[in-house]
């Protein structure tokens, strides 16, 4: 990441609380130096890299801290949303077994914006793929045309979202790169909460990037390469 | 003309009155001095906070003087933490009274972040 862009970063993170002063006893003053963040950037390109070798079989914690912060239910039931989900592998010719969680994986060409009859589905400038829930009519394209099987759609009312995280009944959603901690300079809750920190997130195109000089000299895949779509998610050890 | 003009005059100013005695009596939270004009506020949030929204989430520009969120940390009761939870909470109150239907808390919280998360770390 560029000197420029760790300042705005860390401005980011210092000047998002609203300054408040005081101007009589309950009364408050809003400063005007509230921030307006400059939007995002395409000199930026957000993945993770996943390492399988350190996935254990049996955890959940990326999962459990997923629900969390997103506001899941944690259910599994084929009408419960799941941004993230572990899956166990097993080579049958070898019998190798591996353990790897799995999201939405931020194609660079997602089929599910082609798809999206209303401009819904949207890829934003540093890669994330996200769902306009403002325009989506829940036609449910998309999770037709996600070869990931990454998207949910939410089937009952919802009440007591996270403030930071609007989710509601018709709409389809998926794994947001926890959009609203990047945006503050954060990182994903399931790379902060992998106690083996197998789950390493950044900016791709940054080349000084823990993640950058990682894929740099390390074997890593795409799921499903042959298909082209690019995903900024990407996989050790499978 | 003068009759005319002076009855005209009292039945505005009654009608007027009139108005104020029935306006809703809201639950404004915290209040105080509010990030634009008040009155220009309450015909103009709408437009704000909808082209606030796609400029958000399109294209990540957040603009924290006017997101929803920086109403609700106000606008919510002290007794609650919430726009939304009674009859006169701050955005039901007056969305009931001018019966216009309130559909951004279907998604939305209508909750005080710093009470949200108080409650989801107490589970
Ligand atoms: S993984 Fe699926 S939902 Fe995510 S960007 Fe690719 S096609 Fe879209
Ligand atoms: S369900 Fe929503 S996001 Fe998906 S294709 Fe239909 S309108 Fe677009």
């Amino acid at each position: 990441m560029s000197d420029m862009d760790m300042d705005r970063r860390n401005f980011l993170k210092t000047s998002v609380g609203a300054a408040a002063v005081a101007i009589a006893p309950g009364m408050l003053l809003y400063s005007v130096a509230q921030a307006k963040s400059e939007g995002a950037s395409s000199k930026v390109r957000w993945g993770m890299l996943i390492d399988t070798n350190q996935c254990k079989p049996g955890c959940n914690d990326c999962v459990t801290a997923c629900n969390r912060e997103n506001g899941l239910s944690g259910e599994t039931k084929s009408t419960d949303s799941q941004w993230i989900r572990k899956i166990d592998i097993k080579d049958i010719s070898t019998g190798r077994e591996i353990s790897l969680p799995m999201m939405c994986q931020h194609c660079e060409n997602p089929p599910c914006v082609d798809v999206c009859p209303t401009n819904a589905s949207m890829k934003r400038a540093d890669g994330i793929v996200l769902v306009d829930k403002h325009r989506c009519i829940g036609c449910r394209y998309c999770m037709m045309a996600c070869p990931y099987k990454a998207r949910s759609f939410v089937h009952e009312a919802l009440t007591d979202q996270n403030p930071d995280v609007p989710r509601g009944k018709g709409t389809v959603e998926s794994c947001t790169l926890c959009v609203h901690r990047i945006d503050v300079g954060g990182k994903p809750a399931c790379s902060e909460a992998c106690p083996n920190k197998a789950i390493v997130f950044g900016d791709l195109n940054d080349e000084n990037s823990e993640i950058a000089q990682k894929v740099r000299s390390v074997a890593s895949v795409q799921v499903r390469a042959d298909l082209r779509l690019n995903p900024g998610v990407r996989y050790q050890g499978i | 003309m003068k009759l005319l003009v002076s009855l005209l005059l009292t039945l505005c100013v009654s009608l007027a009155w009139a108005g104020e005695a029935a306006s809703p009596k809201l639950d404004i939270g915290k209040g105080g001095q509010c990030v634009e004009d008040t009155q220009w506020m309450r015909k103009n949030h709408m437009h704000l906070l909808k082209h606030g929204r796609d400029d958000a989430l399109r294209l990540g520009i957040r603009d924290e003087k006017h997101s929803l969120k920086t109403c609700i940390e106000c606008h919510a009761s002290t007794k609650d933490d919430s726009v939304t939870a009674r009859a006169d909470s701050f955005c039901v109150g007056c969305h009931k009274y001018e019966a216009v239907k309130l559909d951004c808390f279907e998604c939305h919280s209508g909750t005080r972040k710093s009470a949200w998360l108080q409650q989801r770390n107490a589970k």
